[in-house]
């Protein structure tokens, strides 16, 4: 039985939507004043990245008056020359925005939007009494970090370093959970480390592209042209995805999967490449061990079967199979399509049993990779924010890292606590009156979690919810205190790019009002609590020196790296283990050493061997019947990102998709009587939306797709399914059963009432 | 300075991926911030995720240029063909409705054609023009013959364009497949030809039938 909802926070009520003059929005900023002149000399030019998606491109901010009003293209950083996406190009808005955060808030009912403004000092001194407060009377554990994936390594690994030595809690996790990890894993059981195989750069010679369950062209824009180059000369591009999305239009062969069954073609095709001795028994003989039960494993993959199972037809399966079987050079990748499953590791093994079939791995034009969605989506999970991580990507179970750890941070080994749960279990955790307090950074889990009904209920029932942001989100809007946090041009740091390459933020301008750095909150909390040891760093290059040395010895070896040596190099590919390595571009060169093989080999085993595994089948946790007859799947659009909360501000790329909608095939349409435009209605055993139809012919006829970046009324997370993979605990977004109407006229007008259609104001020369 | 002769404008349609990076930069230009010269479409979304982008070709006899009764749009030496001067715009929308490739745009409230001028404050400073910056899938790109040759060995540029009796030549040059061999593109000959294509629907050719089991 849980807790009774605590007194102080029984009288809440947070609406499921903010109302229309709620002070804290999100209000959609467009370009006005000096950003909207002509002729401005700005002040200063700041080369460095965007600070959306894993792709980390170049970018230059053009400062006017401690104000970032535009953005010039940096043609010089190799990876994009100058290229970027919608979002990049207006990030810029983000900054001087009216609903950003100036001051500390505290939950007030009867002020505007819930909250009133409080001095940042008491605001601090108020966390560390509640904090403490919670610990002596619950446990250390009873407090809980959920932390981000889009902050710097540096952040990422003080967040870890506070909530394990500082607070002492087991109880640490990331949004990366809902990102990365399933690609982690299976990378880890194959390889041995988990890190893109290879840069980009490899795409670009390839003869055969395989792109699974990964909507380049909108999450990962820059890569479409790593693609299409490829083309230009000869290769070939399969692309496996349920919808027809922009990089499959052109593409050579179009495997229309059903989501939620990749493992099974992965198997068909490696069935078949066993079959016409499309194998490279010598690589497979010399490098790796486990071919044989993974043999025995598919021969029942036959390819009738794994049509009947994915949905696609059979003739496209040889296809893909010959094509694959007998390249020269290749490059797999994949992303949230198949990682995104409660099978996401094994969709992802399966994967890796195709490119260690083909043996094509550790050479130019020879990769594999997943495409890194978050910002640091690659830094953010090396260094100790997750659950079951130290530094270095290394084990929080490992009694010889704990050591090493702890002699780094000054304390005990037995003082660092054990293992903690991964994002979701924190909340079964609250449910269950285990977790009573919670600090978030970075992170939108009332948007980005499934069954989001359930995460907003847990959120009521806290006892203390400190969250940092630099603008309200809508899981914030549940907190006791908001401090204010900083804007990626605020602060300087490192980030690990989706090709594992480390670059450089670099500070454009200072944080506005009471707002500060994330870090130098973190340690202002430290202090409060009186635990400041170890939380005394003068900046973020402090903390990377430290940083160095703590992934010392570890698989993602930083030590090498240096914020002069990633300027001076565009970058620097981990691992990097001393001052005069390069870095490594490239994994698994033969003949190259590791710190866990030590020369056995090119993978990070003792044995230095990729490991074949057995990825077995099974369906989604929810599949369609009689009552739910369809599939849901979920992703992203090219002018959001993610959770929304700066994207959904930003004026210009709210226009380009203002609301959310329901894509569906026509055929199911005229089926149902929905008409394109027409609102509908998706209801799954958890929740119900209403949305507008999208009819149209790229997508399956069992599924449906719905964008993810909105909340409340129109979040697909309140439909969603909190089914989580074994071993990555990646939560199953692709897939789950849905059934779909036409909306009523009661659900059409309450779908209306808070959809918000572009409000772009009138500008001077409007038009077009 | 003006534009250098060896850079082109280049666009590749089929490497589109509709993403509006070209809208949105082209909305940062200096010379008329907050407003984009550059339209999006999708072709037919009902049944395919293809996009066009359109920008002005910079013809080099412009009929927005010819039909003009008030001599406001100049081609400049260098062939870009400029933006409506002020001064001697009337609004009259002549531009607008005459050419064949729909670039001109009436904005009503400065009483002023306004139209993509090929970044001429970037290109005649060397610069590459914004939206070919930072175009994603490169479907926008600028530069010399020599390097999209090296980029684009399967492609080939054509800057003549049919639209029933009136052939057009242009600055801006459309890759095309080398396959394709006709020297003239014939823009509006779809239109004039009774037969529709049906395209093989690429989903549904490839989706398991029961039937096959």
């Amino acid at each position: 039985m849980a807790d009774p909802i605590p007194a102080s926070r029984r009288e809440r009520r947070t609406p499921l939507d903010p109302l229309p003059d709620d002070p804290f929005g999100p209000h959609p900023a467009w370009s006005a004043g000096v950003r909207l002149d002509t002729g401005v000399e700005p002040d200063r030019i700041v080369d460095t990245h965007c600070c959306f998606c894993g792709q980390q491109c170049g970018i230059r901010l053009k400062v006017k008056d401690e104000q970032v009003v535009g953005f010039e293209p940096r043609y010089d950083f190799p990876f994009n020359r100058g290229m970027l996406c919608p979002k990049g190009i207006k990030r810029y808005l983000q900054g001087a925005h009216p609903d950003r955060l100036l001051s500390a808030l505290e939950r007030d009912e009867a002020a505007p939007g819930g909250f009133r403004p409080i001095a940042y000092d008491r605001a601090i001194e108020r966390a560390a009494a509640e904090i403490r407060r919670i610990q002596e009377a619950h446990g250390r554990d009873a407090m809980a970090v959920l932390s981000g994936a889009s902050l710097t390594t540096e952040k990422a690994y003080l967040m870890g370093k506070f909530a394990h030595m500082a607070l002492a809690t087991s109880n640490i996790d990331y949004n990366g959970r809902l990102c990365m990890v399933s690609a982690g894993a299976g990378n880890t059981k194959a390889f041995g480390i988990d890190r893109a195989a290879n840069p980009w750069s490899d795409i670009l010679g390839a003869e055969l592209i395989w792109i699974s369950g990964a909507n380049v062209a909108e999450c990962a824009p820059i890569t479409t042209d790593y693609v299409w180059q490829a083309r230009e000369h000869g290769a070939k591009v399969i692309v496996v995805d349920p919808r027809l999305t922009p990089i499959a239009r052109t593409c050579d062969l179009f495997l229309p999967i059903r989501p939620g069954t990749d493992v099974a073609l992965f198997n068909g095709v490696l069935h078949l490449m066993i079959e016409h001795g499309w194998i490279d028994r010598e690589f497979v003989e010399r490098s790796t061990v486990g071919f044989d039960d993974v043999a025995r494993h598919v021969a029942e993959w036959t390819p009738a079967r794994t049509a009947r199972t994915t949905g696609i037809a059979e003739p496209a399966i040889r296809q893909a199979a010959e094509w694959w079987g007998t390249a020269k050079t290749s490059f797999l990748m994949h992303a949230r399509g198949i990682e995104h499953s409660s099978h996401g590791v094994a969709n992802v093994l399966g994967a890796i049993n195709l490119v260690l079939a083909s043996g094509r791995i550790g050479r130019e034009f020879c990769g594999y990779a997943t495409i890194t969605g978050q910002g640091n989506g690659q830094g953010g999970r090396e260094h100790g924010q997750k659950c079951d991580q130290l530094p270095g990507g290394r084990k929080l179970a490992d009694p010889e890292a704990r050591a090493y750890v702890a002699g780094v941070w000054g304390m005990a080994p037995e003082d660092l606590p054990q293992p903690g749960v991964d994002a979701y279990e924190i909340f079964r955790r609250i449910e269950r009156g285990e977790i009573k307090g919670l600090l978030s950074i970075c992170f939108n889990p009332l948007v980005s979690l499934p069954d989001s009904d359930f995460v907003r209920a847990m959120l009521g029932r806290l006892d203390f919810y400190v969250a940092i942001d630099f603008f309200l989100n809508e899981t914030a809007r549940h907190a006791d205190l908001v401090l204010p946090g900083s804007l990626h041009e605020e602060d300087e740091g490192t980030v690990t790019t989706a090709e594992g390459r480390v670059i450089k933020i670099n500070q454009a301008i200072e944080c506005p009002g009471e707002a500060r750095q994330d870090w130098r909150i973190v340690q202002d909390l430290a202090r409060a609590l009186g635990r400041e040891r170890g939380f005394t760093f003068a900046g973020p290059r402090e903390i990377f020196e430290e940083l160095r040395v703590a992934s010392k010895g570890g698989v993602a070896d930083y030590s090498g790296i240096s914020w002069e040596k990633v300027e001076r190099q565009q970058g620097v590919f981990w691992p990097c283990a001393s001052d005069d390595h390069p870095g490594t571009p490239r994994l698994f060169e033969p003949g190259s050493w590791n710190v866990v093989a030590k020369g056995a080999g090119p993978y990070y085993f003792p044995d230095g061997k990729a490991r074949f595994n057995v990825a077995a089948y099974a369906p989604p946790t929810e599949v369609p019947d009689a009552e739910y007859p369809l599939i849901l799947t979920s992703g992203r659009l090219i002018g959001q990102f993610l959770s929304g909360t700066q994207t959904r501000r930003i004026g210009p790329l709210l226009d380009m998709d203002p609301e959310p909608f329901i894509e569906l095939h026509p055929n199911l349409a005229e089926h149902l009587g929905i008409g394109d435009g027409t609102w509908a209605t998706a209801e799954t055993r958890r929740g119900r939306l209403t949305l507008r139809a999208r009819v149209v012919a790229t997508i399956r006829p069992d599924t449906i797709f719905v964008p993810y970046h909105w909340p409340g009324q129109r979040s697909v997370n309140r439909l969603t399914i909190a089914a989580q993979d074994p071993i990555s605990k990646i939560p199953e977004f692709k897939a789950c059963a849905v059934r779909l109407r036409p909306a009523t006229a009661e659900e059409s007008c309450a779908a209306a009432e808070v959809s918000t259609p572009s409000r772009r104001p009138s500008l001077p020369m409007a038009g077009g | 300075m003006p534009v250098p002769a060896d850079r082109h404008f280049y666009l590749d349609p089929a490497r589109c991926i509709g993403c509006n990076a070209c809208v949105q930069a082209c909305s940062e230009c200096d010379t008329h911030k907050g407003v984009s010269m550059i339209q999006l479409d999708f072709v037919d979304r009902a049944r395919s995720t293809q996009t066009v982008p359109v920008v002005c070709m910079h013809c080099d006899q412009p009929t927005c240029a010819e039909v003009c009764p008030a001599d406001a749009i100049k081609r400049t030496e260098d062939g870009v063909v400029q933006t409506a001067r002020k001064a001697r715009c009337i609004a009259c929308n002549n531009c607008v409705l005459a050419c064949p490739f729909g670039v001109p745009k009436m904005h009503d409230e400065a009483n002023l054609m306004m139209k993509c001028d090929m970044c001429y404050d970037r290109t005649s400073r060397g610069l590459k023009p914004m939206c070919a910056s930072v175009c994603p899938s490169q479907a926008l790109f600028f530069g010399t013959r020599e390097e999209i040759e090296a980029l684009r060995p399967a492609s080939r540029p054509v800057d003549g364009f049919r639209f029933g009796a009136q052939v057009i030549t242009t600055r801006v040059r459309m890759l095309v497949p080398k396959s394709f061999a006709e020297p003239l593109l014939a823009v509006t000959a779809p239109l004039e030809s009774a037969a529709a294509v049906e395209a093989l629907d690429p989903l549904l050719a490839n989706l398991y039938q029961e039937s096959e089991s």
